[in-house]
Parts: structure tokens; sequence; C-alpha cells
């Protein structure tokens, strides 16, 4: 026995259905909204190009130059995408194309487990091992001074972190390559090699691209193990030797304590809210790219 | 007759399962070969062994010989690429490479050592012709090779087959997935170049094979249950198997 006859059962299935969906669909814009709303305050009083270009950040004489920042995030981010991609898709290949199944069987856990560690873990090891592998080894080995804390540092504790996520989107796309087509490149006498250089990274490009695009996105906006190595200095870095500062972990660091200041609030508003502008171009980036390569 | 392909107590193992039970065939030159049977009997898996695309299966366990030429092709000295080169292999479904339509005939020409942009150009022509494709993708050669239909797609395999200057060509069911015009067209060819070609051709479609096949290797369950020319197969078949295959019994 029910409350209600089919009709009416699917009427209200699917008007729950599509109310979910509405949330989904309006959330991003919600969150735009609300941030924007939120950083008025400095929008006021402040053009959008002196806040993205400008290098001062004195919040006390009420100058919110944001370059700093900006350029911190995203030379961490680069740089770590820089250093994992490459490592991600030599390991897809081997594992998928060359090393036997059970090494495949073997390397998911493991990924999972990396995935799984708390970056507050990550930043701590970037602590005690990167840190002073920087200042003790690399640093000098390229002949510069360097506390450590720096912007390399925290590019490396990134790239380690984004290695899971990229490697495990990076397998499965490998995975996915139908045997059919291996067979028949080669059939026309092509090498293993010449097969996963011509054929096999062609097929999987649209995918290596969104897996690094996915990676990109999760780099920019982790906050705490960059945080922790970083160096945390307001000032823009002229090599990845020097300290820097991201957008994170500004809002990280100083929310809450700032009240007292007027428009800080607003500034901090704002720093998420070119967070989420900057995720959205990587993301219409990749997907333009995708949609360029996606063709064959 | 000369032999092109003689295989040996051929056996194939997947795990404990076995396959292949002493496969021992001999493949006439510049004919027709059909390899005929109910699915699931074994025909891809012998198919494969020939051009040793079973290497990409470590699940399957390899023994006996396969020669051609004289040499076998197991042998751990074999230049693998030379030998797949010598054969082209049209699958099942058409898996064209992802690259331009052009691209698909030059990377295969690039592959057998054809130099220079000009020459390349006038063979990928010419193996279009062949495979009666160049009229249709005339214009649209720099076009993705995928966005051309099943149908196309096959023709265009066919082509890139062609293109490596085989001395055997392996089908495997190759107009399974075809429309009735695309498949009568590579029935056709397959007739008309067999005098240059020796051609071995699986399906399980019986009408197929009696409307080319010169010669007949039917399996069942793994075994080769009778071989030999077609007409004695198909008017006087010596087994019981093959008898009630043909009448329609199982499958």
């Amino acid at each position: 026995m029910y409350l209600l006859n089919r009709q009416q059962r699917h009427v209200v299935n699917y008007s729950w259905m599509l109310f979910s969906l509405l949330i989904i669909a309006f959330l991003p814009f919600m969150l735009f909204g609300g941030l924007y709303f939120k950083s008025f305050l400095l929008l006021k009083t402040h053009t959008l190009k002196d806040l993205i270009f400008l290098h001062s950040w004195h919040p006390s004489r009420g100058e919110f130059g944001f370059y700093p920042f900006i350029v911190g995030s995203i030379w961490v981010t680069l740089l770590a995408i820089l250093i994992s991609t490459p490592i991600c898709l030599l390991t897809a290949i081997n594992v998928t194309q060359y090393a036997k199944k059970r090494f495949l069987r073997i390397m998911h856990p493991v990924i999972d487990i990396l995935a799984g560690i708390p970056s507050v873990v990550y930043g701590v090891w970037g602590i005690l091992v990167i840190v002073p592998f920087i200042s003790r080894y690399l640093g000098p080995w390229f002949g510069v001074q360097s506390m450590g804390y720096s912007i390399l540092a925290g590019a490396f504790v990134l790239s380690v972190m984004i290695i899971p996520f990229i490697l495990n989107i990076m397998i499965e796309i490998f995975r996915t390559i139908p045997t059919e087509l291996k067979e028949a490149t080669l059939s026309l006498g092509a090498t293993k090699w010449q097969m996963v250089k011509h054929v096999l990274l062609r097929k999987a490009l649209p995918g290596i691209i969104a897996s690094v695009g996915f990676g990109l996105a999760r780099a920019f906006g982790e906050t705490m193990a960059v945080l922790m190595v970083v160096g945390n200095v307001i000032k823009v870095p002229h090599s990845v030797f020097d300290p820097g500062y991201t957008l994170p972990a500004l809002i990280a660091n100083n929310y809450g304590e700032v009240l007292s200041i007027p428009q800080y609030d607003s500034a901090l508003m704002f720093a998420a809210l070119l967070l989420l502008a900057v995720s959205l171009f990587f993301n219409l980036l990749m997907h333009f790219f995708i949609a360029r390569y996606n063709k064959y | 007759m000369e032999t092109a392909i003689r295989i040996k107590d051929l056996n194939v193992f997947a795990g404990k399962t076995q396959i292949l039970h002493d496969i021992n065939v001999e493949i006439p030159k510049n004919k027709i070969t059909v390899i005929l049977g109910p699915s699931g009997c074994g025909k891809t898996t012998l198919l494969k062994c020939m051009n040793r695309l079973t290497d990409l299966y470590p699940e399957l366990k390899v023994s006996g010989e396969i020669l051609i030429n004289d040499k076998n092709i197991f042998d751990p000295g074999a230049d693998i690429s030379k030998l797949r080169q010598s054969m082209g292999l049209l699958s099942q479904r058409p898996y064209p490479l992802p690259m331009t339509i052009y691209n698909n005939i030059a990377y295969a020409l690039k592959l057998r050592g054809v130099r220079g942009r000009r020459k390349q150009s006038i063979l990928v022509m010419d193996y279009l012709k062949q495979a009666n494709l160049y009229e249709e993708v005339r214009k649209r050669l720099r076009e993705p090779a995928s966005r051309l239909s099943i149908g196309q797609q096959q023709r265009l395999c066919l082509a890139r087959g062609l293109a490596v200057n085989p001395d055997i060509i392996l089908a495997d069911e190759p107009t399974s997935a075809l429309d009735p015009i695309s498949s009568r067209f590579i029935d056709e060819k397959f007739q008309e170049i067999k005098p240059h070609f020796t051609i071995v051709v699986v399906t399980h479609v019986l009408r197929q094979a009696r409307r080319i096949a010169d010669n007949v290797i039917f399996m069942y369950m793994g075994e080769v249950v009778e071989q030999g020319s077609a007409s004695e197969f198909f008017e006087n078949p010596k087994e019981e198997k093959t008898k009630s295959y043909l009448e329609g019994m199982f499958n």
C-alpha cells in the first residue's frame, strides 16, 4: 500500500532529484556571490588592477597588494606540476605497458596510502627532510644561500602530494586503451616503444591533460603542507630558493585574528575569491585543451 | 601447392585451461584459407599466434612451431617487428590509429622504411585507391580517421595493412561489424589480390566461407577437426562433426 499513486510518486521523486541537481549546479555561483559580497568592502576603495598588481602589503596602512601571494602560489603550483607530471607519466606507462600485472596490484594500495596521508604529515616531512636538504645541499650546489624554507621546498612537498592523484588517473587512462589498438599498431611492425610514443601517448593525451589539470587544481588550493615549508615571507620571490607566501596560506594564517583592522577581513575574502577564480581559469583552460586534442 | 605457413604441434594454454590442442596445419601460398568454427573454438587465438600477438597476453603459454619460409617464428632470435610487418592484420572492428586519415597510412609506410614526403604521398594515395577509399576521403585527408564511418575505417585499416607490404594477410572476422556493401567489397578485394598474397580469414559465417574459401580449416573446441580444399570440405566432408556443422546442427 502506498500513500500516493505511481504518477504522484514519480512527480515527488523527480522534484527531489531536480532539487538536488539545482543545489549542486548553483553551489559555485553561491560561493562566488558570497565571496564577492564579503570582499566588497575592499573593492569599494581599491581597483582590481591595484589589488592584483601592487607589491606592497600593509593592511594597517590600507595597502593591499596581492601580487606576492599570487606569484608565490603560481610558482609553487607550476613547479610542483613540472616535477610530478613526468614522474607520473613514466610510472603509468611502465606499470600498464611494461611491468608484470602483479606489480600493478601492488602499486594500487601504495598509491591509495599516499593519497590518504594527511597534508600536515607531508608538511612535517618537508620540514624534516626537504628544507634541510635544500639549505645544506641543493642551495650550495647551485651556489645560492637559502634557508631551505622556499618556493622550491613547497613545490617538492606539493609534487609528492599530488603524485597519487595524477598517477591514479593516468594509470586508468592507459589501462582503458583497447588492446586491439595496440595489436593494430604492433602488427604494422612498430616496436613497443614506437607504439607507446606514437600511438598510446596520442590516444591518451586528452586524459593526460585532464589529470594534470586535476593535479593543478589540487596543488593550487593546498594549504597546510605548503604553508609549513614555503617560508611565509611577503615578498615577490626572485628565484626558487627564495621564500614565498601563497594565497591559501595567507587566509589560513590570518583569518580570525584581524578583526581590528578594517578591510582586512574583506581582503582575506578577496584572496579566497582570487583562489576560486584562478582554479576556474585552470579548469576552463584544461577543458579547452581536452576538446582540442580529443578529436582522435 | 606451395605452403606459406606450416604449424606444428601448436599448444596454447591460458593458465590451466588449454585453448589450442596439438594444432598441425598447412596454409597454402596465394590462396584464401578460411579458419571456420563456432565462437570460442580458438580461431582467433590461432590467428594471433601467427604474428605473435599472443606475446601481449602474459597469461598465454605457447608451445610448438610455426614455420614461415622455413623459419620458426618462436625462435628467440626472431625479429618480431619484421615478422609482423610481413603480415597485414585486419581485425574484427577497425581500430584506426589516433591520427589523420593520411597519417594512418603514412605511419605504416614510415615503419616500413619509405622515406621522402613525395614518395610517401604517392603511395598513400595508391593504397587508398586500392582500398576503394580514395574518392570518399580525397578532400578530408587531414581529418582524424575516427570521423570516418565503420565501413570506411575498415577499408582504411585494409589500406594500412597493405601499406606495410606484407606477404600474408590475417583477417579476424573482418566483415562482422560492417554494412553489406563494405563487407562485399572486402570479400571481393580478397579474391582480387589473392594471386599476390596468402590470405587467412577467420570467420564463423558459413556463407562467407563458402563464398571466398580455397582452403578450409575447421576447428572445434580448440582442435582442428578437418582441413582441406574448400570443394572437398563442403561437398564431401569426412568427419561427423563437420557434417553436422555444415547442416547447421550447432552454433
